[in-house]
């Protein structure tokens, strides 16, 4: 089975008709080890994600905060090749992993690596797409024709600092889902998260029209945040706050990263 | 052929590879940036602040008894930016960036630094222009720099250590750009080098030209030519552009800049980008950089604190595949006993940082025709590295 763009909207729908909230979890392969990402992965796949963020770790991420960046660092300890990454999707897909998985890199790791060659090994190994947080549009048109006829999701991202016309060039180029980020800054759980969000994630979800989902990141880690902004939004990425549970739990953290998202969906 | 391009290449190096937060922010810059270049009102402002507050213009001191050293008929002309207000060249970049900031209405400067030195430049210019000021500086770096800390302090900033990664320069950058992609509508980052995402390259660039459009006027005045070689040394490379760029268009001088070589450059302890690093994305900026097959960013080492960058900027990066330039390396062992000749010689303490270009010229010296006249910038002096010199020679 192909895992790319649409079925990532297909995922959306099923959730939403069933009532349920469409989640998108962030983990970072390798934290703290491959053994335990892969644990981890199969208690997410029963919490029936949209899609999986899997970040592949680069040494100076960013658009990331300190929980992330620990994250990095942990899984950076057992020198992660950009191979074994997609070996370890082509593993977990073999198996029958049931949801499409989206890697969440860098773009030197990209660059490095070649950018058709990225997708030749996406492709091969079941790959769903790619979200590039350093990969504005601007510079995005070598990737973009890397992905001409892939079908991956190349997942871009808009902001509160995107203008309305900006916003509409970046659904343009955008499969999969567009990824809003719902404040100025990086990644990180937040308590509150500003008041204008609704308002902003409702014209955006205009601008995306029916056939591109829309999802929000960054500093989403609590129940009433999802119950107040789920009329406005397709999804919701889940990144720092399950990242907290690995830094705290290691290895026995797979069943609490369960229980604490399905609290989540649970509203 | 004009660069930067629009897009802000030079050549296939350059470009803006940073979050979509940040992309609004650095059309503004661009475009105010633009904008007051066309403004003469704000040149006037930049010059008389560099001439009266700064002390431009550097001289360019014929160092004679260097000269004589190398027992050849060469002369040996010194550009002594270490003779500026703060010490070095940095000063040339911030008190621009800083005016910029305040005609963009912004309120708070963010500034990374290494050695201390960028950062001591901008504090100043935010204590001379009324603006507040914090600055980023790998936790590492605040250890061996104590001194430029609390010299940052007695300014009214405000230093954070960065923890992250190698806690070195490259993270003071990382946690900088966090900054502002948090901090967008109040604050501007004034970035030190000529690295960045587009416009930095090219801002900091024109602000650093003064140096080489000095350098041109006095050794014309002096010697009724052009200098047959230039030389600079480069980290992330202001000085070195500054230093070169007035003279891109003069075919018949030579522009050499002089990277870090650290231990060796068999080893993983150098800082030498341009002479082995391999094009790759970071800091927001297509360019040479120093990383393993991964893609992973490699630690840089160099006995000059303002030489240990892993990148180098995009323009430098366009002149090495342009062969516009040339780009060699000296080790740490050659920049020490650089950094004590031209103390016995000239009574001049060097940065560490311009004691890699005087190396160079120990290098090549005796292989000079005779009559070569010779520029050397001298971005910065010594006196920071005082300390860890005697450290190192009492250590060996």
């Amino acid at each position: 089975m192909k895992k790319n763009a649409s079925l990532i909207k297909k995922a959306i729908n099923t959730i939403k008709s069933k009532g349920e909230v469409a989640v998108i979890p962030y983990i970072c392969c390798w934290d703290p080890d491959l053994e335990t990402t892969e644990a981890i992965l199969w208690e997410l796949a029963e919490v029936e994600p949209a899609c999986i963020e899997l970040g592949f770790p680069f040494s100076d991420p960013v658009a990331d905060g300190p929980t992330i960046q620990k994250a990095i660092v942990r899984a950076l300890e057992h020198q992660p090749t950009f191979e074994a990454y997609f070996d370890f999707i082509s593993r977990l897909n073999q198996k029958g992993f049931p949801h499409p998985i989206v890697c969440m890199t860098y773009y030197n790791i990209i660059y490095r690596f070649g950018l058709g060659n990225t997708v030749e090994h996406a492709l091969k190994s079941g790959l769903a797409g790619f979200i590039i947080p350093d990969l504005p549009i601007e510079e995005a048109q070598p990737w973009i024709k890397a992905n001409q006829n892939s079908g991956l999701a190349t997942i871009f991202l808009a902001t509160p600092t995107s203008s309305k016309e900006r916003i509409q060039k970046i659904v343009k180029h955008t499969k999969g889902f567009l990824y809003y980020v719902s404040i100025t800054g990086i990644t990180g759980a937040r308590d509150s998260l500003p008041e204008d969000l609704a308002y902003r994630l409702k014209t955006t979800k205009n601008l995306c029209g029916s056939n591109l989902p829309l999802a929000v990141g960054f500093g989403i880690s609590k129940r009433e945040q999802i119950k107040l902004l789920s009329p406005y939004t397709d999804a919701f990425i889940i990144g720092s706050a399950i990242v907290k549970i690995i830094e705290e739990k290691g290895k026995n953290s797979p069943k609490e990263i369960k229980t604490f998202l399905k609290n989540l969906k649970n509203l | 052929m004009k660069v930067p391009n629009r897009r802000g290449y030079f050549g296939k190096f350059g470009g803006r590879f940073v979050p979509e937060t940040l992309i609004p922010l650095l059309y503004d810059l661009e475009k105010a940036y633009l904008k007051v270049k066309k403004d003469p009102s704000f040149w006037k402002e930049w010059q008389y602040l560099l001439k009266e507050y700064a002390g431009r213009p550097t001289p360019l001191y014929y160092a004679q008894n260097l000269s004589s050293y190398f027992g050849r008929k060469i002369k040996i002309y010194l550009k002594r930016e270490d003779l500026l207000h703060t010490g070095a060249h940095k000063i040339n970049n911030t008190i621009g960036q800083v005016l910029l900031a305040k005609r963009m209405g912004k309120n708070r400067i963010i500034a990374e630094t290494g050695a201390g030195q960028h950062g001591v430049a901008t504090a100043t210019a935010c204590a001379l222009l009324g603006l507040k000021c914090v600055v980023y500086m790998g936790a590492k770096d605040t250890e061996r720099q104590k001194l430029n800390v609390f010299r940052m302090k007695l300014l009214g900033a405000e230093v954070v250590p960065v923890y992250s990664g190698t806690q070195t320069l490259k993270d003071a950058i990382n946690e900088a750009l966090r900054d502002w992609v948090t901090n967008v509508s109040s604050t501007l980052y004034v970035i030190g080098s000529v690295v960045g995402p587009h416009p930095y390259p090219m801002v900091v660039r024109d602000f650093q030209s003064i140096i080489g459009i000095e350098i041109k006027k006095q050794i014309l005045k002096k010697e009724g030519r052009l200098p047959d070689l230039v030389l600079a040394c480069v980290g992330g490379g202001s000085n070195a552009m500054g230093t070169f760029y007035p003279f891109r268009q003069d075919l018949q001088v030579r522009l050499i800049g002089v990277e870090a070589a650290g231990v060796g450059l068999h080893t993983d302890h150098h800082s030498a980008t341009l002479a082995v690093g391999e094009p790759g994305v970071l800091h927001g900026m297509l360019t040479y950089l120093l990383q393993d097959k991964v893609g992973q960013i490699k630690g840089a080492h160099s006995i000059a604190p303002g030489l240990d960058y892993p990148g180098v900027g995009p323009e430098h990066a366009y002149f090495k595949d342009s062969g516009r330039a040339e780009y060699v390396s000296v080790t740490d062992e050659e920049a020490l006993e650089a950094f004590q000749l031209l103390s016995e010689k000239e009574g001049i303490i060097p940065a560490l940082e311009s004691a890699h270009a005087i190396a160079y010229l120990i290098k090549i010296a005796k292989d000079l025709p005779k009559d070569t006249i010779v520029v050397i910038t001298l971005s910065g002096r010594g006196d920071k590295d005082v300390s860890s010199v005697r450290e190192y020679i009492e250590g060996n």
